[in-house]
């Protein structure tokens, strides 16, 4: 581990991206993530290779993406949500031609132009696809600054091992927010695939077959079995790549289900409830998809209730119902449109359901 | 006996699937040779398009690249920028360039990217069935301009040529035609014209070719090369719009 | 006298090739190939004069030209 940096979380993501070897970045400004392109732009330059462009939209940037990750590179982009819905083809592209890169949401309040403030209104999106065709992305969920350097130097080694976009999914918060980070000594893992797939220029002596990168496959049959394959990777995704948190969960009576920023205030909410003699406990998944439903279905073998806390109308509840398969209640609560639930509130939905036997 | 004229290897065996008469092929063949000649086979990488020429990743007998509808100078910036030593170049219609790509392929040429780009006008959607193109011609009859094109209600063609020769960052953009022999002569030139400026590392390079779609206008093959002779090429006059030494 | 070799079946029949011979030595066959066109033929192979502009118009690359 490097040195102690206070740093806000964009900054964090950016150099933490650098450190794990993303030497390629494309993007267009937009409010609440601009501070990770800026500090590509100052960086990349520098570096030996590096390439920082400003795309012409949040379009174009997504498929500067594409080519650059054809070519073999670790290359990333970023955006917050109205970003995000134009990127959609451009990442429905990458995971049919089966390419690794990085990006990153910052998500802001919907829908529409919506607001600047911090939101999780894009779960439904990041978790179902997103874009046109069958396919899922790894979306990681810091809810730190610690956290995103570290799961953004992960989600390089994870896009490479499954040559499948994954996504950072943060908030405004999390992107504005300054915490002490430390930059962790970044290696690869070991075991990663070579790029033998890259197009990087070929004749018939090369000693590898051309490079085609593509996502038409104009036979049905031959699509379906391509689609296959690809859910046998998400198969194993679901099995290796699941990760969670949970907090005080063996002898709690009420379960709260809460990611990134949310899950800081459902923490605090959470220890209020223990002192006060209400027994809650904390689920906090990392990785959106997969989901964790294991340890929520575990929970709810013991737990009376479960209390999903979203900045959205309840788009992650419908994940911990079906995880929780009807065995036991499951509330929700939520604000959006850029509000940030308290800790007090989160507190009162508690208490009511206690009082109210629920 | 010595060889006078043969496919060069550059294209696969792959039969193309284009209709008869289609001038792609000849335009596939152009490029295809220009590789050959400049011996960049093994630094070429193709970019695909969306419309007729979507299957030319199974046609140049280069690593390629299958973008999305209109992005393929995105697609390539991305290329490019990772490996400058690569000879990017892209493939696209009026329709993929022209309309739903016109911004990536502006801000390709304004930032002087090196690549070339391939532009096949025929002045019509053909892959879908022959709808209106920008480049559509007013009065031109197509599926969905079926009393001919009106500019009071769509607007005019747009001179893609021209109009990218207004930007500082293009080092070479040239029209050209393939209706008959002197003039696939011609364009064979300006397509290796375009592959040496970014060779030279001069910056981007464009070649927009004039071609015919026999099917959609619904003509012979002759007669469509006759009809690109006497109506595109008034609209859409030959020559080099940009050359910087 | 120059020799033409037509690959028959990646022939489409499409006629331009015919249009352009000084010599108006090609024609379309009566036969048709694997994929239902009448691809191009030689009608008389001594009067080719090996200018390629037949391969150079086609769009198929199906004509090679030896001398």
């Amino acid at each position: 581990m490097g040195q102690k940096m206070l740093m806000k979380g964009n900054e964090a993501i950016a150099e933490a991206a650098i450190q794990a070897g993303c030497r390629f970045f494309f993007g267009y400004p937009i409010t609440p993530q601009n501070q990770i392109p800026e500090y590509m732009s100052k960086r990349l330059p520098k570096m030996e290779g590096g390439c920082f462009l400003q795309a012409e939209s949040e379009v174009a940037a997504i498929n500067m993406v594409y080519g650059a990750a054809g070519a073999g590179a670790r290359v990333m982009t970023s955006s917050s949500s109205p970003g995000i819905s134009l990127k959609q083809e451009g990442i429905s592209y990458i995971v049919g031609a089966e390419l690794p890169c990085v990006i990153v949401n910052m998500v802001r309040g919907g829908p529409g132009l919506g607001s600047i403030q911090p939101a999780q209104s894009d779960y439904y999106q990041s978790t179902r696809g997103g874009g046109h065709g069958d396919y899922r992305m790894l979306v990681l969920a810091p809810s730190s600054v610690q956290e995103a350097v570290e799961l953004t130097q992960m989600a390089f080694d994870l896009a490479d091992r499954y040559r499948n976009p994954v996504l950072i999914m943060g908030d405004g918060l999390i992107g504005q927010m300054m915490e002490p980070v430390e930059m962790p000594d970044y290696h690869p893992a070991a075991d990663l695939p070579p790029k033998t797939w890259a197009a990087t220029g070929w004749t018939p002596q090369s000693d590898r077959e051309r490079a085609i990168i593509n996502s038409l496959y104009i036979d049905p049959a031959v699509l379906e079995k391509h689609v296959n394959h690809l859910y046998e990777k998400y198969a194993v995704m679901e099995q290796t790549e699941c990760r969670w948190q949970e907090e005080m969960t063996e002898d709690a009576d009420y379960i709260l289900v809460a990611y990134g920023t949310t899950a800081r205030i459902a923490r605090s909410a959470m220890r209020k409830l223990r002192e006060e003699g209400i027994k809650a406990g904390l689920i906090r998944p990392i990785t959106l998809w997969p989901f964790p439903s294991a340890p929520i279905a575990q929970a709810a073998e013991h737990a009376r209730a479960f209390l999903t806390v979203e900045m959205s109308m309840g788009q992650m509840v419908d994940d911990v119902r079906l995880a929780v398969d009807g065995k036991k209640p499951v509330h929700f609560f939520g604000r959006t449109g850029g509000i940030v639930p308290t800790v007090r509130e989160i507190i009162t939905q508690v208490e009511n359901l206690a009082k109210e036997g629920k | 006996m010595a060889v006078i004229y043969e496919k060069t290897g550059i294209l696969t065996d792959t039969p193309l699937h284009y209709c008869p008469g289609c001038t792609h092929g000849i335009i596939h063949r152009l490029v295809a040779e220009a590789i050959d000649e400049l011996g960049i086979q093994g630094k070429t990488i193709g970019i695909a398009p969306v419309g007729c020429a979507v299957f030319a990743y199974n046609y140049f007998n280069t690593d390629m690249m299958e973008a999305a509808h209109g992005r393929a100078p995105a697609v390539a910036t991305g290329c490019k920028r990772v490996n400058p030593d690569n000879i990017v170049f892209t493939y696209q219609g009026d329709g993929d360039l022209a309309s739903i790509g016109a911004a990536e392929i502006t801000h390709a040429a304004t930032r002087g990217e090196n690549i070339t780009v391939i532009f096949v006008n025929n002045a019509i959607y053909g892959m879908t069935g022959g709808q209106m193109a920008p480049t559509t011609l007013p009065g031109q009859v197509t599926t969905t301009s079926p009393y001919g094109r009106d500019p009071a209600l769509c607007g005019y063609p747009i001179r893609v040529s021209e109009m990218l020769a207004t930007l500082d960052g293009p080092a070479y953009i040239a029209r050209c035609s393939v209706h008959d022999v002197k003039h696939i002569m011609d364009a064979k030139k300006c397509i290796k014209k375009a592959f040496e400026t970014q060779i030279a590392k001069k910056g981007f390079s464009m070649v927009e070719v004039l071609s015919s779609c026999p099917t959609n206008w619904g003509m012979t093959p002759r007669e469509a090369l006759n009809w690109l002779e006497a109506n595109m090429i008034p609209q859409y006059p030959l020559g080099v719009k940009k050359e910087v030494e | 006298m120059a020799l033409l070799t037509i690959a028959r079946e990646t022939c489409k029949g499409c006629g331009l090739c015919a249009d352009v011979c000084p010599k108006k030595i090609l024609a379309l066959s009566k036969e048709i190939n694997s994929k239902g066109y009448h691809p191009i033929a030689v009608t008389d192979q001594e009067k080719c004069i090996g200018c390629a502009f037949c391969a150079r118009m086609c769009p198929d690359a199906v004509i090679k030209v030896e001398k």
